[in-house]
């Protein structure tokens, strides 16, 4: 799959010649440096960017030959987390949470147990009545995530879902993400550029390098052995770290 | 102040009355559309049709550059079609109405770009058609920037009926003429522009409120 942005100053290749498999039920992270092209690679997953070129299947759905109509259907079953969260203002927690189950013509009587069972899932059932401004950016979250969750998608994207977050939020947002891919065994791609991220959660993942993938494969190979540029450059910008921080505390002594 | 002053006050009053809430009520039928045609039809946007914004951007534009006295002058043989006359409050409608319309699609448009992008793309990644998404999401977010942007039309509007009551249409506007200025009577010159001044603070204070009632329910103080 390709993907160029054109601007009247120049042409982008954001994405050039991606080839990706991600199996049913993985927690598949992709990596890479700002600009590298995550971003473009996940929303053209549900065609919120648009490829130039190549084809996207999800379920064995090919969503890069559906029109309009199709794809609007095949995208209630593929949730979507945002860095920003892009809540509904005007909406409640439970409205939020609705509103996707609305938009699917869930039927309507079920849509109140189908909203509570789900805030239940993350933690935030005393808050169904609150508005998004009168939450924690990690409550924000958690409800993007029950939103993203609610009509049972069978693939979840997640770009950089806890970039705005505190350390603490981000552990429990990737333990509530875990949790559900076991219980449900929902396929969850995710972006980040978070080692942790990908060392907590992920069981396969790719480096993306300047529009292209330079690596894939098991997350441990990427600590162990990594062969991209980017990927040895996360590494020992890690290690660095690690060393100056052994450094200075033996320094006191 | 004599009674006779009062009741052509109370006259006047319930003809710009009249004239403002109709000629909002049929700006509004008409603006609203017009302004999500020109959101939605953007570049990027929900229904992205480069030419149909063009089009209708530049037909808005003509309308607003009329000053308000010529385009109620030029709209009235309208009125005369569409009511039977030109004279009298109903028929100022009319003109008003129209001339508002492209104003308060322009408000509107304005509002209703204040909503971030990403709600939208998120509704678009739930599978949500145009519609749902103009009803659902970019209305209800807008709302209190509606509210106030309407405010500023209504007022607008008010000034507008001042104009017509000017040529015919009879209001306040021609009450302060008629009497305050070719008859000298300062004292209804005087009551008419106090009653004017009351009407627009009313407006505005009324907006103000139901803007704010919004947004703290929503917990934005601002
Ligand atoms: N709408 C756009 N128009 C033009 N160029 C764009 C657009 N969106 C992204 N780009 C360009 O495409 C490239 C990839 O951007 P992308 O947002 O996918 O990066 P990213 O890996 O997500 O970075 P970050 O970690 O900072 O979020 C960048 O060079 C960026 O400038
Ligand atoms: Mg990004």
């Amino acid at each position: 799959m390709s993907k160029m942005y054109i601007t009247p100053s120049s042409k982008i290749v954001a994405l050039e010649n991606v080839n990706l498999q991600i199996q049913q039920g993985d927690i598949f992270g992709i990596i890479g440096f700002s600009g590298a092209g995550k971003s473009t690679l996940i929303r053209c997953l549900n065609r919120l960017e648009e490829p130039d070129s190549g084809k996207i299947v999800i379920a064995g759905q090919e969503i890069t030959a559906m029109n309009k109509k199709e794809l609007q259907l095949a995208r209630r079953k593929i949730g979507m987390i945002f860095q920003q969260f892009n809540l509904l203002d005007a909406k409640t927690v439970f409205e939020n949470v609705a509103f996707p189950l609305q938009v699917s013509n869930y039927p309507k009587k079920q849509i109140k147990t189908r909203v509570e069972e789900i805030l239940e899932l993350v933690g935030l059932a005393n808050k169904s009545k609150a508005y998004p401004l009168q939450l924690s950016g990690g409550q924000k979250q958690r409800v993007g995530i029950a939103r993203a969750l609610s009509n049972e998608p069978s693939v979840l994207l997640s770009d950089e879902a806890t970039s705005a977050l505190d350390p603490q939020t981000t552990y429990s947002i990737l333990e509530l993400l875990k949790d559900i891919n076991q219980k449900l065994g929902l396929t969850i791609v995710l972006i980040t550029h978070e080692l942790d991220v990908l060392k907590h959660i992920c069981n396969h993942m790719a480096v993306i390098e300047h529009g292209k993938i330079v690596e894939t494969g098991v997350v441990e190979k990427f600590f162990l052995n990594p062969e991209s540029d980017t990927a040895k450059r996360f590494i020992s910008i890690l290690q660095g770290f690690q060393e100056k921080r052994v450094y200075k505390e033996g320094e006191g002594i | 102040m004599n009674d006779d002053v009062l009741e052509l006050l109370f006259t006047g009053l319930g003809e710009t009355l009249y004239m403002v809430l109709l000629s909002t009520l049929i700006a509004l039928i008409l603006g609203l559309p017009l302004g999500i045609i020109l959101v939605a039809t953007e570049k990027g946007n929900i229904l992205e049709s480069p030419r149909i914004n063009k089009v209708l951007g530049t037909i808005i534009n003509v309308v607003r550059s009329f000053p308000s006295i010529i385009l109620i002058v030029v709209l009235l043989p309208l009125a005369r079609f569409i009511v039977g006359t030109t004279l009298g409050a109903t028929a100022a409608i009319v003109p008003l109405s129209i001339g508002a319309a492209p104003f308060i699609a322009r408000i509107i448009e304005n509002s209703l770009k204040e909503v971030s992008f990403g709600k939208i793309e998120a509704a678009m990644a739930i599978g949500a058609n145009p519609l749902t998404i103009i009803t659902k999401v970019l209305i209800p977010e807008a709302l209190p920037s509606l509210i106030r942007g309407l405010t500023i039309a209504v007022i607008g509007i008010t000034g507008m009926t001042a104009v017509a009551g000017a040529i015919g249409a009879g209001g306040l506007g021609s009450l302060a003429i008629r009497f305050g200025y070719m008859r000298y009577r300062d004292d209804i010159m005087l009551a008419t522009i106090i009653t004017l001044v009351i009407l627009v603070q009313g407006v505005q204070l009324a907006g103000d409120y139901l803007a704010t009632y919004i947004n703290r329910k929503r917990y934005k103080f601002d």
